[in-house]
Order: structure tokens, then C-alpha cells, then sequence
């Protein structure tokens, strides 16, 4: 279980970050997103992993952590927010500069 | 009066909120709500500091939830402080914006209380999640007065800022879960206690938890290799955004501060990040002087001014003597004010020069050449530090409490450029200048927020002495950790 989550973590952040390097805009949203959705999963698991575990004390043998649920719902939502405005901005910056190069130029290389 | 610590942010959460439900149309309504919300700030933020300045340490719990479980808002001196200089900073940088920028784009006086809302509530918190959330509300707020006015240089500025501070925070939650995973707690008194516990393998990613949050409040801060995005983003912004935007930089430190001070002063990680601080610090302080010099606009050479003080406080700050700290606060209140003012100056002086704008390139003289001239003077002496100003007493206490050659010599020597830099800027501006501009006259107000803000460095300097003294107040209670952790975690028995 720790194996799989950590192997998946890696593999979002990875891509993520990859992504991210790109000279395009679109890429580079994508990117992020990816690396916010590790990143959330990496919060979650911060309270450590148990399964079939009710987040009550007293509820189960060993209950789950609330707290990372709560805090990673709010990274959730904020991260949502910033992607959202990402997106809009990206667009502007198309229709403004006539292109989606991060930088605003044309440098002849593919995103 | 022991609610008044969450009316900082309180005040600008409802004038954001009744801003947007206000009519469009009916401009001055919201900038009377603006200005009344903003001037409502600054008795608050001084009864905050006359609570504070009595040495006790207040502490808010949100919902009186018991700390370390619920969101704690605390009030020390720093705090205090930093409240205060953001409502002193703020109220000129409305009174210029309500003269005709807020009308080029929607929702103007909204963001710009947001914005307070999210400074003010970073500098409260003792929370690191709440923390987090606060550097959200800002973020976002500055994210749309980035982009206030449109306009292709800033859009562009507009996608670098936002996706670098995407990818901070993002770095922010892996240090957060890091932090939670080995202490089990986010309170940051509770942090600095229980990260002393730790051993083996917890230490060490508490260590990489503490080495992240560095890059995080570095990124906000712009310190060297994060501060690319800074000059270009403040120097396309509208002036009076980019005049509270000297304070966002601010709150990196500030951060820097708090959680250095809270729970890496002592015990087992005492130190930690020190040493690199201190010579990105430096680095930053000298590549920012050659930015200076290299600038081909105003608003661009005050934006590397900017970080050049960055550079200058972070390492006063890395030095970590409570002497430094305390002249780094003085430091802190004379740039942040004097590169408002200069900021808005910026503005002022491009407005009479119609194509041209900023730009440092000869063309006609200013509006209210005289005048103009003569506030860039103070304003460039202040600055570069040298006396009879603010910015001389603050870099002679910096160098008195850090008696580091390499430091004195990059601190000397930057001035030196910078002053090159600002006489080179202020002669083609205004000496060189060839014919008038236009013709109509400077407008009132703007002078006037201009003016408040560069008149903060004389009385900086003829006050200086309890200026200073107060500066080192709020230093020796930041070197003694105790005092907050034990307010914090002894305030569960008192209900609020």
C-alpha cells in the first residue's frame, strides 16, 4: 500500500514537473495540476495510511486521521481556484501576445 | 477589546464582500467604502500596537477551540508591527489609486481589500495551515491587481508570477505534510516544541520540512535565484499596486522570521538554513545592485531597489542576534515606505511624459518638474542610505549589529551602484530633459499620497532613536521563543 502510494506520488509529481519545464501554456497548466494532485495526495497521507478506518475516535481500533482530510479538501479547493484563473490568464495572454509561449515571443520550438 | 485582534482582518473581509455587491456604476460609493475600510485600519492596527508594545502576547483562539487543536490567532510585537506598517502603507497607496486607476479595470477596491485582508491575516496567524491559506488570499488578491489595467506587458509578467507562486505553493503543502507527519501538529508553538522531540529519520524530514518552507517564504520574500518575476511584475503593474506590493515581499521575511525564531533558534535544529540564507542574502543584495544599474525604466530600477533591500534584511536577519533583528525592523519600516513612495513617484513622473512613460531615456521634463525633481531627491538619498535620511540611521544600526566585512562591503558598495544608478536616472529625467510636456497640472491627491509616503523617511530619521528603540523591543521578545510558545499553549485554561 505505502509502495503504490509513494510509486504514484512520484509518478504525478514527475510528469508534473516535466510538464511544468515546457514553453507552452497549456502544457504547463497541465503540469500543475498534476503536480497539485501529488502534492494533495501527499498531504492526505501525512496522517499516515489505514483502510476501512472511521475518522471517530472510539468508532474503530485504530481510527484514521481527520485532520489531513480536512486540510488537503482545503488545498483542493484553493488549487482548483488558482487553476481555474490559471486557465483565463493563459487565455488572455493567447488573445494579447497572439501566442501561447510562456514567455509572450516566438522561438520557433514546439511545447 | 480583546476581539480587536481579529478586526485586521475582519475589516477588509466585509468592505471585500460589500465592495462586490455594490453597484458598478457608482464609483465613488466604493471608493468611500474603500478609503473608510482602509482609514479604519490604522487606529486599529495602533491599538494593536499599544496592547502590544506593553510586552504581553495576546493570543485569539478561533472558535475557542483550545490550542494546539484549533487556529490560534496570536499578537506579539512583530506582529503588531507588521499590522501597522501595512495600514500606514496601504491608506496613500487607495488614496492614489482612487484618483482614476481603479477605473481600468472591474473590481479594483475589492482586491484591494482582499489583499489586506490576506497581509494582515499572515502577520496574526500562529497557524502554519492557516498561514498557507492567508498566502492564498493574497496571492489570488495580488494575482488580479497584478493584471489590473491590462495591457500585453502585463499579462505576460502576470503568467511567470502566477505560475511561479503555484508551483511555491505547492512546495508550501509538501512542507505542511511533512510537518504534520512527523509532529502531528500545524499550531506553530506546538511545532517548535515537538520538533524537538524528534529523532533518526523524523529530524531529518522535519529538517527537509523547515529547508522547503526557506524556499517557500524565499520565493514570497524574492530572494536570489526566486526573484526574477519581481521587477517584472512590479514595474508593470499600476503604481499603486506595485506601492502595496512593497510590503508582499515583506511577508516572506516576516515569515522567515517567525518560524526561524519559533522553532529553529534552539534545541535540535538550531540554525537550520542559516548559513545558506546568509549568502543567498548577499548574492541577492549584489545581483540586485547591478539590476539596478542595468534597469531601462523607473518602476524597474525601484522593483531591483526593492529587492535590493530584501537582500539587505535577510542578511540581518540570517545574522540572528536579537541587535539585528531589531535593526533590520528599522530597515524594514524605511524601505518598505520609501519604495512605495517611489513607486508612485515613478507613476507621477511618467504621466507627463506621454509616449516616453518611465522609460530613462531623455524627452520632455515632467509635470511639475521642480517639485518632482526635488521629491526624487529625497527619495534617492533615502533609498541608497545616504544621511541626512531614514535609510543612513538604518544601514549605520545594520552594520553597528552585524560586524561582517563581506557585509559591510556589499552593503557600501551596493549603495554606491545604486546611487549611480538613481543619479544617471534622475539627471536624463529631469536635467536633460528637452521642452516642456503637457501642460495641465499635478494632481492633488496623488501629490499628496506620493508625498506622505516619502515624507515617512525624514521622520524616521529625526525620530529615530525610539523608533529604534521600539524596533529592538520587538527583537528581544522575538529571541525569546519561550514567551511565545507558553502564551500560545498555557492560553487553553482562559476562555475568550
Amino acid at each position: 500500500m505505502e509502495v503504490i502510494m509513494a510509486l504514484m506520488i512520484a509518478t504525478l509529481v514527475g510528469s508534473g514537473v516535466y510538464l511544468t519545464l515546457r514553453a507552452r501554456t497549456f502544457p504547463v497548466i497541465l503540469g500543475i495540476t498534476l503536480l497539485s494532485y501529488g502534492v494533495n495526495l501527499f498531504v492526505f497521507v501525512s496522517g499516515r495510511l489505514s483502510v476501512n478506518q472511521v475518522p471517530v475516535v472510539g468508532m474503530s481500533e485504530n481510527p484514521s486521521d481527520p485532520l489531513p482530510q480536512a486540510l488537503v479538501l482545503t488545498a483542493i479547493v484553493i488549487g482548483f481556484a488558482m487553476t481555474a484563473f490559471l486557465v483565463v490568464l493563459a487565455l488572455r495572454g493567447e488573445g494579447e501576445l497572439n501566442n501561447d509561449h510562456v514567455d509572450g515571443g516566438s522561438d520557433g520550438e514546439g511545447g | 477589546m480583546e476581539h480587536l485582534i481579529i478586526a485586521p482582518i475582519l475589516i477588509p473581509a466585509f468592505a471585500g464582500m460589500l465592495l462586490l455587491l455594490e453597484v458598478r456604476e457608482r464609483q465613488h460609493l466604493r471608493r468611500l467604502t474603500g478609503l473608510l475600510a482602509t482609514l479604519a485600519l490604522i487606529p486599529v492596527a495602533l491599538g494593536l500596537w499599544h496592547q502590544a508594545a506593553t510586552g504581553e502576547i495576546d493570543v485569539y483562539q478561533l472558535g475557542d477551540w483550545r490550542a494546539p487543536f484549533g487556529i490560534v490567532l496570536v499578537l506579539d510585537r512583530l506582529s503588531a508591527l507588521m499590522v501597522l506598517l501595512t495600514a500606514v502603507l496601504a491608506l496613500p497607496a487607495l488614496i492614489y489609486g482612487s484618483r482614476g486607476d481603479d477605473r481600468r479595470g472591474a473590481n479594483f477596491h475589492a482586491l484591494f481589500q482582499m489583499q489586506l485582508m490576506g497581509i494582515n491575516g499572515a502577520f496574526l496567524t500562529g497557524d502554519l495551515f492557516n498561514l498557507f491559506v492567508f498566502f492564498e488570499v493574497l496571492l489570488i488578491a495580488s494575482y488580479g491587481l497584478a493584471l489590473h489595467g491590462r495591457g500585453p506587458a502585463r499579462v505576460k509578467g502576470g503568467i511567470h508570477y502566477v505560475v511561479l507562486n503555484l508551483i511555491g505553493s505547492a512546495l508550501f503543502l509538501v512542507a505542511l505534510g511533512l510537518a504534520y507527519g512527523t509532529t502531528g501538529t500545524l499550531n506553530m508553538a506546538d511545532f517548535a516544541v515537538k520538533v524537538n522531540e524528534l529523532e533518526g529519520n523524523s529530524l531529518d524530514l522535519a529538517r527537509l520540512s523547515g529547508l522547503l518552507m526557506w524556499v517557500v517564504f524565499g520565493l514570497k520574500a524574492a530572494l536570489f535565484p526566486l526573484y526574477f518575476w519581481l521587477p517584472a511584475t512590479y514595474a508593470s503593474a499600476t503604481a499603486p499596486v506595485a506601492a502595496l506590493f512593497a510590503i508582499m515581499t515583506k511577508v516572506g521575511i516576516y515569515a522567515i522570521a517567525r518560524v526561524y525564531g519559533l522553532a529553529f533558534s534552539g534545541g535540535a535544529l538550531a540554525g537550520l538554513g542559516r548559513d545558506p540564507l546568509w549568502i543567498i542574502a548577499l548574492v541577492t543584495l549584489g545581483l540586485a545592485a547591478v539590476g539596478v544599474l542595468g534597469a531601462r525604466r523607473l518602476g524597474e530600477m525601484v522593483a531591483y531597489l526593492l529587492v535590493m533591500s530584501v537582500g539587505t534584511l535577510v542578511a540581518g536577519l540570517s545574522w540572528s542576534s536579537p541587535e539585528a533583528l531589531g535593526a533590520m525592523l528599522y530597515y524594514l519600516i524605511h524601505s518598505t515606505l520609501v519604495c512605495g513612495g517611489l513607486f508612485l513617484l515613478a507613476d507621477l513622473v511618467a504621466r507627463g511624459r506621454g509616449e516616453l512613460g518611465d522609460r530613462l531615456e531623455v524627452g520632455p521634463a515632467p509635470i511639475g518638474r521642480g517639485l518632482l525633481g526635488a521629491l526624487f531627491f529625497a527619495g534617492a538619498i533615502a533609498v541608497v542610505g545616504l544621511p541626512p535620511l531614514s535609510g543612513f540611521v538604518g544601514k549605520v544600526a545594520l552594520m553597528q549589529a552585524v560586524p561582517a566585512p563581506v557585509y559591510w562591503l556589499l552593503l557600501l558598495g551596493g549603495g554606491l551602484i545604486a546611487l549611480i544608478g538613481l543619479s544617471r536616472a534622475g539627471s536624463s529625467l529631469f536635467w536633460r530633459a528637452t521642452g516642456d510636456g503637457e501642460t495641465h497640472s499635478l494632481d492633488g491627491p496623488r501629490l499628496a499620497a506620493t508625498v506622505a509616503l516619502l515624507a515617512t523617511t525624514p521622520a524616521l530619521a529625526i525620530w529615530g532613536e525610539p523608533v529604534l528603540e521600539a524596533c529592538l523591543a520587538v527583537a528581544a521578545q522575538w529571541a525569546q521563543p519561550s514567551l511565545y510558545i507558553d502564551a500560545v499553549l498555557g492560553a487553553g485554561g482562559s476562555a475568550l
